[in-house]
């Protein structure tokens, strides 16, 4: 990963039908960079990525590659490829020519065209398919075609499109695992798009949280994890405890009525903040042996460890542990500083981080569909 | 294949029905027509005879693949455009181009022959800027005009059909690759919309090969076509030439369809013909 940026998006806004679906995004991407776009659907992660490829133009701001401005560059022109929500293979060529694609429209000869297509074959293991047609592939096997079409044109940057959404649970780890290891040895910029927050963790370089047409955050994966700004990231990322509380003073918070140690400062003195509390980190104790006490409401075993929901001064927390706690059961609770993340107000404040009507089935509000407007619209389809 | 069941054979059965009533019994009637005289008995006369008609036949088929050439040309920018408008723009566009198909032939045939005569609207109009008066009527463009301005909707539907069915992703993914917007139309929507041009290239040829009527009314005599001499030999009673003459229409529109339907694959309903 070098010091430059290939990527810039500089206040880009977009809007469709007097609706603002990017506004004012910034953006820099290093050269060589592992970059995940993460954010609920309809949050603009796709149309981040059409600006990039050239197939949106921003209605203002700018977009440089490289250092130079390429607005209305045209996506033939630019040295950036995408592979699609969709993979759109053309199905009317088998695999190798669909490889081979890129370079018989730049009329690369003949002799070095054979060369690049098979690298780019072995590349993603498909060897043995070239004279195959495209609608006899598992969905996998055509995931790899679109990667493979797409690097054999050697691109400084991969734009690639929840690439993974559509292949089962196994095959997706799988392919994870690869798309990093292609990535890594390529040294190519690779922005990902997907809203599977553990994917978003576990592959990339940076995280880039958005919701609302709106950067939340950018950090890198542990940033994003231990150090959510807002109760959006917090909540959006993992599953976490958003409780309201005040900050006395630097490493000193006031929250579920007791004054805690924590490792957080700079704010305002009394200044109202969210404090975040990650379920895993909480050491359940006897009662007593700790200022902060709650009542256990419900247990579900979940193999490597409980999981409890207990109300803890009329708030209900979700706690992970693998002491076996009872319903009913008063409990301790005890935090050392370094767990407790204290953030400011946001917007976000109150909407997230209450386990109180939680259940399994429930899930969803920290997951993929959630609706920031609540009109619950279908996730549009591209084409 | 898998073997049908009595219950799918039996919803299929009126089917089979209709088809013996209204595509077998046709056919073995014409069949026996142009193998038998006016008195029924058996020939070969009419088969022979059929040399007589050589250059009607040539003529029908050369006038029906010009207007189908037209066609193709002045359609596939008119469906390639549409497929990609707005959907409520395709729908207004579509209905424009439906539009003609529910006025009767013979009328809009009659209105062509009012507006190219000698004296008709297009000469009154070049009269009036001293162009002098243009022959067209009566000619092989007025044939072919009257063929194109027909049988274009034919052409255009299988088209559109096909081009529709080529996601915007994929169009995206040819220009993201380095396509040019020509490089995009040559090695992506063209061969995807093969199997259109083949269904549109029938549905058009075969009307244009068989049709009486266009050419009578805009050719005038010189361009009798291979239909209006089966026509005429109905109307005077001279069936059994006239049986002989649809025999090998129906087998050149059959080489015809089999020879397009190698180019529709199997599993595009939209563009299918048979
Ligand atoms: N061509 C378009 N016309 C009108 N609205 C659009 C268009 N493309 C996107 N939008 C709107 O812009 C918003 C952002 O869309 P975008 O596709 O970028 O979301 P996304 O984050 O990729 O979502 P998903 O995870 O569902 O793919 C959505 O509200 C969408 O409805
Ligand atoms: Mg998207």
């Amino acid at each position: 990963m070098s010091d430059n940026n290939i990527i810039d998006l500089k206040n880009i806004t977009v809007e469709y039908d007097g609706e603002q679906v990017l506004k004012g995004l910034d953006l820099s991407i290093r050269d060589g960079e592992f970059v995940t776009l993460l954010g609920p659907s309809g949050c603009g992660k796709t149309t981040t990525l059409r600006i990039i490829g050239g197939f949106v133009e921003p209605d203002s701001g700018d977009v440089f590659f490289d250092g130079q401005r390429i607005n209305g560059v045209q996506p033939y022109r630019r040295q950036v490829s995408t592979i699609f929500q969709r993979y759109a293979l053309f199905p009317h060529l088998n695999v190798y020519e669909n490889i081979a694609f890129g370079l018989r429209v730049k009329k690369v000869p003949e002799k070095e065209l054979k060369v690049r297509v098979r690298e780019a074959i072995e590349l993603v293991g498909l060897r043995g398919f070239e004279k195959r047609h495209i609608d006899t592939l598992s969905g996998g096997q055509q995931q790899r075609v679109a990667i493979a079409r797409s690097l054999v044109t050697r691109p400084k940057v991969l734009l690639l499109d929840e690439p993974l959404a559509a292949l089962d649970l196994k095959l997706r780890k799988d392919m994870q695992v690869e798309l990093k290891n292609i990535q890594k040895t390529l040294g190519i910029t690779f922005i990902f798009v997907t809203h599977d927050q553990e994917e978003a963790l576990s592959m990339s370089d940076t995280v880039i949280v958005m919701d609302k047409g709106v950067i939340q955050q950018i950090g890198t994966p542990q940033d994003i994890y231990n150090e959510p700004v807002n109760a959006f990231v917090a909540d959006f990322i993992g599953e976490s405890n958003i409780v309201d509380g005040v900050m006395l003073r630097d490493g000193l918070v006031r929250f579920a009525g007791q004054s805690i140690p924590c490792v957080d400062k700079g704010f305002e003195k009394n200044e109202p903040v969210d404090v975040v509390i990650r379920p895993e980190d909480i050491d359940v104790v006897e009662k007593g042996k700790s200022p902060l006490s709650g009542t256990v409401d419900s247990v579900t075993f979940k193999g490597v460890h409980y999981e409890a929901i207990v109300d803890v001064d009329g708030f209900k927390w979700m706690i992970q542990t693998t002491d076996l706690i009872r319903e009913g059961e008063e409990i301790g609770i005890l935090l050392n500083p370094d767990d407790i993340h204290v953030m400011k107000k946001s917007e976000y404040s109150g909407m997230f981080g209450d386990y109180s009507s939680f259940s399994d089935e429930m899930d969803t509000i920290s997951q993929p569909d959630y609706d920031p407007e609540g009109e619950s619209l279908p996730a549009e389809d591209e084409e | 294949m898998k073997k049908k069941s009595l219950s799918s054979r039996l919803v299929g059965s009126p089917y089979y029905v209709w088809a013996a009533i209204f595509i077998v019994v046709p056919v073995i009637m014409v069949l026996y027509y142009s193998l038998t005289d006016r008195n029924g008995s058996f020939t070969l006369s009419n088969i022979a005879d059929l040399r007589l008609y050589a250059d009607t036949l040539v003529l029908s088929v050369w006038l029906g693949a010009i207007a189908t050439a037209v066609c193709f040309v002045i359609s596939y920018p008119i469906a390639y455009i549409l497929s990609r408008a707005k959907a409520s723009t395709q729908r207004t566009l579509m209905l424009l181009v439906m539009l003609p198909m529910w006025i009767n032939l013979l009328l809009r045939t009659y209105s062509w022959m009012t507006i190219l005569e000698d004296t008709g609207i297009i000469n009154s109009l070049l009269a009036k800027i001293g162009i002098g008066p243009v022959h067209m009527i009566n000619t092989s463009g007025a044939v072919v005009l009257g063929m194109v301005y027909n049988f274009m909707p034919y052409m255009i539907m299988p088209l559109y059909s096909v081009m529709t069915k080529i996601g915007r992703n994929t169009i995206e993914a040819a220009q993201d690759l380095g396509a040019s917007s020509l490089q995009v139309l040559c090695r992506v929507v063209f061969p995807m919309s093969v199997p259109g041009i083949a269904s549109g290239i029938t549905m058009v040829f075969v009307p244009c090969v068989s049709t009486f009527y266009i050419s009578q009314k805009l050719g005038g005599t010189g361009y009798t076509l291979i239909g209006d001499v089966i026509d005429t030999q109905f109307t005077n009673n001279a069936r059994n030439m006239g049986a002989t003459l649809s025999l090998i229409l129906m087998v050149m529109i059959i080489i015809c369809m089999l020879v397009m339907n190698q180019f529709t694959s199997d599993d595009d309903e939209g563009a299918m013909l048979v």
